[in-house]
C-alpha cells in the first residue's frame, strides 16, 4: 500500500511516497534523510513531540512551558497531556528541569525561565 | 433610605438628568440594567451635534435642539468631552434634492438656527475637497459639531456621582409598586430601591418601564442602525459632517470624522423587532459602504476597523416625550428620545427638572456643587517634562498597555478607580479607547484583564466583555 | 536627550539577531528598545517546537529559540530596555520612548525598526453579526494560554487556516476544548503544509476551503457562528449556510507589518507586504533607518527572520561606521503569478542577493525565473509552490547588468 505522506519534520514539509514493501519500507521525494526516517517511522510507528504549559503554583496566572525531549508514540498525545495535567510547579524555574521522568520512554522538560 | 428621585435608565439622558438634579440638596440614585453606564444607543450613535434645521417647526424636538446645542457645548467643555464644533453639510445631488435643500434651509430659519447658508457644490467642494463631483448645492450648518457619546454619557454620570448621586448597575427594574411615599422599585435580583419620585430614562426600553409602572400609553419602536468605524489614519480624510438630503426613514447615512479622529460612516435605519437586535449585517453594511462612497469617493474601505449597530428608541409619533404621566403620581418620562436626543440631552434634562418642580420637587441649590470633572486625558496632554515629573510619582503611567492608542496602565487604573468606575473590559475601552485602536483589543486584552482581575479582586475567569455572561475565559489549566 | 549610535526597535527575534549582528560588526554602543517585559517577542508564547532547524541546524521550541539569542546578548554590552514603549520616531532619528522610569529620547546615529506585525482583527474582516465575548485572534488567545494558563473556550471554531490559528486547534484540543471546525475563505490552505498534518490531520479537525463565517450569534458569550461556502470572488453562496455551535471563535486570517512608526518617520510603505520598501541591506527610504522581520513583511520561519535581522543589523553597522556607500538602484518587480518581491531594490551589484517573495497561489512544476531585461537571471525547479510558504532564490554576486532595467521575478507554469 503506497500512501502520500508531508514529511512533518521541517517547515519544508516535503512530500513523500511511502510504502511497505516485504522486508522494509520505501521512501522518495524526501529532500534529507530525517524525511527518509519520518517516512519510515510515520507507517510503522508514527512518533510525535509533545509541547504544553504547566501552572505555577507560586506566580498567580503564569505558566510554564514544556516538551518532550524526544516524540513519544503518537497514540500515547493524549494520555501523556493526562498525566501532565496533575503536574505544577514552583518557581523559580530554569530551562531544561525535568517535569516528568518517564514519558513514554523520553523526559519532559521545561523550556522556558520563570523568575 | 427614601431617595428624593429614583432615575431608570443610566444612558446620557438618565445621566445628564442626574448631573442637573444633582445641583440640588436632593438624594438621588440611578438604576442601570446594564454592567456599566453607555451600554445602549447612548454609546452606539453617530456622536454628532445636529445644527437643528430637520425637526419640524413646533416640535419638541424643535425646540429642544435649538436651545440645545449651546447647553451641550459648555456640558462638554465642563465635563472634559472631546467634542469639536466642524460644521455639518447637507448635499444634494441634483434638482429634486436641491429643493429640499430649500425646504431645509426654511425650516432651520424658522427654528432659529444662526449661520445656515446655501452652497454651490463648488463652494462647499473648496471648503471639502474630497465631496463627490456629483454634490450640486449643500446646506452648510456652521454650528453644528461631533462629540464623544458614550464619554458624555460617562462623564455626565461621574459627574453627577461626584456631586453625590448614587449608580446601581446590574440593577434590572422588575417591578415598579406605588406607596405612600412614592414608589418600591424591586430589580429582576430582589433588591429594592424607595424613592419619591421615578423618572423614565429607560431608552428603547422606556415603554417597558411605563407599563411595570402602570402607565401603558405609548410603544417603543426600535430602530436600527449599523455603523463602520475607520482607523485614525484616514480620520482626517474629511473635516465636516457630510449627510445627504434626508428622507422619511432619518437623516440618512453620514461621513464624520469623530471625535476621538476615526472616521465613521452609517448608519441604516432598520425596524428591528427587539432593543437587543444589535448585530450587523451584510446588506446594512453594504448599503453603509456605498451611501458612503456616493458622498466622498475616494473612502479607504480596507482601513475599516470595526463595525457596529445601535438600536435607537424610536416611536411611531416621531416626537419625544417629555411628560408626567396622567395617571400614576410621582412618574416622569423622558422616552421616544432618538435623534437628536445626543444634542438635546442638556435641555432634555433642564426641561425635566422644571416638569419635576411642577411636580412637587423641592429645589434648594447646593452651596458647593462640583461643575467639572478630572480630564481623563489630562495626562497625554502634558509636556515631556510634566510627564516625567508624573511618572515619577506614579510609574504605571510610563507602562504602555495599549500600543494602538498609546495609553498607559496607570491611566487604565485610574478608569478603574474614577466616578463610574470601569468593570469589563468595554468600560475600559470606552473610558480610555484601550482596546479601541487598529489592533481592536489583540495586544492589550490580556494586560487589562489581569489589571481588572487584581482592582476588582475576581479571578480571571470572572473578568468579562460587558457584564452577565460575557466571561472571557472558560477554563485554566491544571 | 541620549545620543547611541544603533538603536534596535524591537526585541523579537529580528531585533535580537540585528543587534548581535550590529555588535559583532563592532559598533559597540547598541540599544535594544522593548515593550515587553523580556526579550524575545512574540517567541515565548509559541511553545510549539520547529524553530530553528534552518539557522541553528537544531529543532527548539519558540522560548528556547528566543533564549539562545537573548543569552548571546547577555554576553555582550548591549543596553536592553525592556518594559519600553517607543511612541514616536522622526526621519532625523529621534526616538522618544515611555517606561516606567519616565520619557526618554534618544538620538540614534542608526534605527533598526524590527516592532513585528499584529493580527488581522474581527472588525478588519468585516464579519457581521453581534459583539459577544468569545472572540479572539488565534495569538491572543496562544498568549493567554501558553504564558497565562488560561483557557479561552471549551467548543472552537477557527477562522483562517494561517500557521498560528492551526498551531492553537492542535493546543485547545490537547488543552481538552473541541475544535469543530477550521474554515478558509482561499480554495488553499495559508499555513505551513506540516501544520495541516500535525496540528489538524492527527486530531481530525476538519478544514473546510472556499468557506467563510457570515454571521456571529450571541448576546454576552458566542453562541455559535454561521458558515457559508463562497464562490470564486470569495462571496458566500447564498444556500449553503449551516450552523455550527461555539463559545469560541479563533480569528487567524493574517498579520499585518506594525508600521506606524515608519509612516511618523515619513519611511514610505510597499502596499503589497505593510512594510517599508528597502534595499537589499534592508535600509528604507530615510536614510539611516532600516527594517527586518515582520515588520518588513510577514515570515513564515523564525530562521529567515533571524538571517534579515543579521543582514539588516549589518548594515547599519556599516553605514555608522561610514563604510556605507550610495551606489544607483536597481528596482525588483513582480511577474506573473508573484504577490511581492522583497528587496524592492537593489543597490549593490557586486553582492549575492538572496530575494524573498511569495507566489500568488499555489501550483506544482513551476520554474521560478528571475530576469532583468530579456536575459534569464537564474531559473529554479519547483515541485510545489504555495502563497503560505515564502521562497527563496539567490541571486550570485555580480551576475546583474547596470542600466539593464528592472528585475523581475516570474512563475513560469
Amino acid at each position: 500500500m503506497k500512501r502520500e505522506l508531508i514529511c512533518i519534520l521541517c517547515p519544508k514539509g516535503c512530500t513523500l511516497q511511502a510504502e511497505i514493501l516485504e522486508t522494509e519500507v520505501s521512501v522518495t521525494g524526501n529532500a534529507c534523510l530525517r524525511g527518509e526516517r519520518y517516512g519510515k517511522e510515520e507507517l510503522l510507528a508514527p512518533k510525535r513531540t509533545v509541547t504544553a504549559v504547566l501552572p505555577v503554583s507560586n506566580r498567580p496566572d503564569t505558566a510554564v512551558s514544556v516538551k518532550t525531549e524526544k516524540p513519544v508514540p503518537k497514540e500515547k498525545v493524549m494520555e501523556l497531556m493526562q498525566l501532565l495535567q496533575k503536574e505544577s510547579l514552583i518557581a523559580p524555574l530554569e530551562p531544561g528541569q525535568c517535569v516528568l521522568e518517564d514519558a513514554f520512554g523520553t523526559r519532559v522538560i521545561t523550556t522556558c525561565r520563570v523568575l | 433610605m427614601n431617595y428624593d428621585v429614583i432615575v431608570v435608565g443610566a444612558g446620557v439622558i438618565g445621566g445628564m438628568l442626574a448631573r442637573e438634579l444633582s445641583r440640588y440638596q436632593l438624594s438621588l440614585c440611578l438604576l442601570e440594567k446594564e454592567n456599566d453606564v453607555a451600554r445602549g444607543a447612548s454609546a452606539a450613535n453617530s456622536g454628532i451635534i445636529h445644527g437643528g434645521y430637520d425637526p419640524e417647526s413646533g416640535t419638541l424636538k424643535a425646540q429642544l435642539n435649538t436651545c440645545g446645542v449651546s447647553l451641550l457645548y459648555r456640558a462638554a467643555k465642563e465635563l472634559k468631552v472631546p467634542h469639536r464644533n466642524n460644521g455639518s453639510m447637507v448635499c444634494a445631488f441634483g434638482a429634486e434634492e436641491e429643493e429640499q435643500i430649500r425646504i431645509l434651509y426654511d425650516r432651520g430659519v424658522e427654528n432659529g438656527i444662526w449661520g445656515l447658508r446655501i452652497l454651490t457644490g463648488a463652494e462647499v467642494r473648496a471648503m471639502e475637497p474630497s465631496l463627490s463631483e456629483n454634490v450640486t448645492l449643500a446646506l452648510w450648518v456652521p454650528t453644528a459639531g461631533i462629540i464623544s457619546p458614550y464619554e458624555l454619557n460617562l462623564a455626565a454620570v461621574g459627574n453627577a456621582m461626584d456631586n453625590g448621586a448614587h449608580l446601581k448597575c446590574n440593577f434590572r427594574v422588575s417591578k415598579i409598586e406605588p406607596n405612600k411615599e412614592g414608589f418600591l422599585v424591586t430589580s429582576a435580583d430582589g433588591e429594592t430601591v424607595q424613592g419619591r419620585f421615578l423618572v423614565n430614562c429607560a431608552g428603547a426600553f422606556s415603554d417597558e418601564i411605563a407599563s411595570l409602572a402602570g402607565d401603558d400609553f405609548f410603544r417603543i419602536c426600535p430602530r436600527a442602525g449599523e455603523y463602520l468605524l475607520l482607523d485614525q489614519e484616514v480620520g482626517a480624510m474629511v473635516s465636516h459632517t457630510i449627510f445627504r438630503v434626508p428622507t422619511k426613514a432619518g437623516k440618512g447615512i453620514l461621513v464624520t470624522p469623530t471625535a476621538d479622529g476615526n472616521l465613521l460612516l452609517g448608519p441604516t435605519a432598520d425596524q428591528v423587532k427587539s432593543p437587543f437586535d444589535t448585530q450587523t449585517t451584510a446588506q446594512g453594511l453594504e448599503k453603509v459602504k456605498k451611501e458612503a462612497l456616493s458622498m466622498v469617493p475616494s473612502i479607504p474601505l480596507s482601513k475599516v476597523i470595526t463595525s457596529f449597530t445601535g438600536v435607537r428608541a424610536s416611536t411611531s409619533s416621531g416626537d419625544f416625550i417629555i411628560q408626567s404621566s396622567a395617571r400614576v403620581e410621582g412618574l416622569l418620562h423622558l422616552a421616544a428620545i432618538d435623534s437628536p436626543g445626543l444634542t438635546c440631552c442638556v435641555s432634555i434634562a433642564r426641561r425635566a427638572v422644571r416638569e419635576l418642580e411642577q411636580m412637587g420637587l423641592c429645589l434648594d441649590k447646593k452651596e458647593k456643587w462640583i461643575a467639572t470633572r478630572e480630564d481623563p486625558r489630562a495626562f497625554q496632554d502634558l509636556s515631556i517634562q510634566e510627564k516625567n515629573a508624573w511618572i515619577q510619582r506614579d510609574p504605571s503611567y510610563g507602562r504602555i498597555v495599549c500600543r494602538c492608542e498609546k495609553i498607559s496602565e496607570g491611566e487604565i487604573l485610574n478608569a478603574i478607580r474614577q466616578n463610574p468606575p470601569a468593570r469589563d473590559l468595554d468600560g475600559v475601552k470606552r473610558r480610555t479607547r484601550s482596546g479601541m485602536g487598529r489592533c481592536q483589543g489583540g495586544f492589550c486584552a490580556p494586560h487589562v484583564m489581569r489589571l481588572l482581575g487584581a482592582e476588582l479582586e475576581i479571578p480571571q475567569e470572572e473578568v468579562t466583555k460587558s457584564g452577565g455572561g460575557s466571561v472571557m475565559i472558560k477554563g485554566r489549566i491544571g | 536627550m541620549k545620543e547611541h549610535k544603533i538603536v534596535v526597535i524591537g526585541g523579537g527575534p529580528a531585533g535580537m539577531a540585528a543587534a548581535l549582528a550590529a555588535y559583532e560588526a563592532g559598533v559597540k554602543d547598541v540599544v535594544i528598545l522593548d515593550r515587553e517585559e523580556r526579550l524575545g517577542g512574540i517567541l515565548p508564547q509559541c511553545i510549539h517546537n520547529g524553530f530553528g532547524l534552518h539557522k541553528l541546524g537544531q529543532e527548539l521550541t519558540g522560548p528556547e529559540y528566543a533564549e539562545y539569542y537573548a543569552e548571546k546578548i547577555r554576553k555582550t554590552d548591549i543596553k536592553v530596555y525592556t518594559g519600553t514603549m517607543v511612541t514616536s520616531l522622526t526621519e532625523d532619528r529621534v526616538i522618544t520612548a515611555s517606561n516606567e522610569k519616565g520619557i526618554l529620547q534618544i538620538r540614534a546615529g542608526a534605527v533598526i525598526l524590527a516592532m513585528g506585525c499584529r493580527e488581522r482583527s474581527r472588525g478588519a474582516l468585516g464579519l457581521c453579526g453581534t459583539r459577544p465575548a468569545g472572540i479572539y485572534t488565534a495569538g491572543t488567545a496562544q498568549k493567554l494560554l501558553n504564558c497565562h494558563g488560561l483557557l479561552v473556550g471549551k467548543r472552537v471554531v477557527i477562522l483562517g487556516s494561517g500557521d498560528i490559528g492551526l498551531i492553537m486547534a492542535r493546543r485547545m484540543t490537547l488543552q481538552g476544548a473541541k475544535v469543530e471546525a477550521v474554515c478558509e475563505v482561499m480554495p488553499y490552505s495559508g499555513g505551513l503544509q506540516r501544520n495541516l498534518v500535525q496540528c489538524l490531520e492527527d486530531f481530525d479537525i476538519p478544514l473546510y476551503l472556499s468557506t467563510t463565517v457570515v454571521k456571529i450569534e450571541g448576546r454576552e458569550r458566542l453562541e455559535g457562528v454561521v458558515l457559508a461556502e463562497v464562490d470564486e470572488n470569495r462571496r458566500p453562496i447564498s444556500g449553503t449556510e449551516r450552523s455550527i455551535s461555539c463559545d469560541t471563535l479563533l480569528i487567524s486570517c493574517g498579520l499585518i507589518p506594525e508600521n506606524e512608526l515608519a509612516r511618523m518617520a515619513n519611511i514610505t510603505l510597499d502596499p503589497v507586504t505593510g512594510g517599508a520598501l528597502v534595499d537589499e541591506m534592508r535600509q528604507t527610504d530615510a536614510e539611516g533607518i532600516f527594517a527586518c522581520g515582520n515588520v518588513l513583511h510577514v515570515h513564515d520561519l523564525v530562521d529567515f527572520v533571524s538571517d534579515e535581522g543579521e543582514v539588516a543589523g549589518l548594515a547599519a553597522a556599516e553605514y555608522v561606521l561610514g563604510e556605507a556607500q550610495s551606489k544607483v538602484a536597481v528596482p525588483t518587480v513582480s511577474g506573473n503569478g508573484v504577490r511581492y518581491v522583497l528587496p524592492q531594490r537593489i543597490c549593490d551589484q557586486e553582492r549575492e542577493i538572496p530575494l524573498y517573495f511569495r507566489v500568488s497561489q499555489p501550483r506544482r512544476n513551476v520554474n521560478l525565473i528571475i530576469k532583468q531585461g530579456d536575459s534569464v537571471l537564474k531559473k529554479v525547479k519547483r515541485i510545489k509552490v504555495s502563497p503560505g510558504e515564502m521562497e527563496k532564490v539567490v541571486l550570485p554576486a555580480g551576475c546583474l547588468r547596470k542600466g539593464k532595467g528592472e528585475i523581475k521575478v516570474e512563475v513560469e507554469v
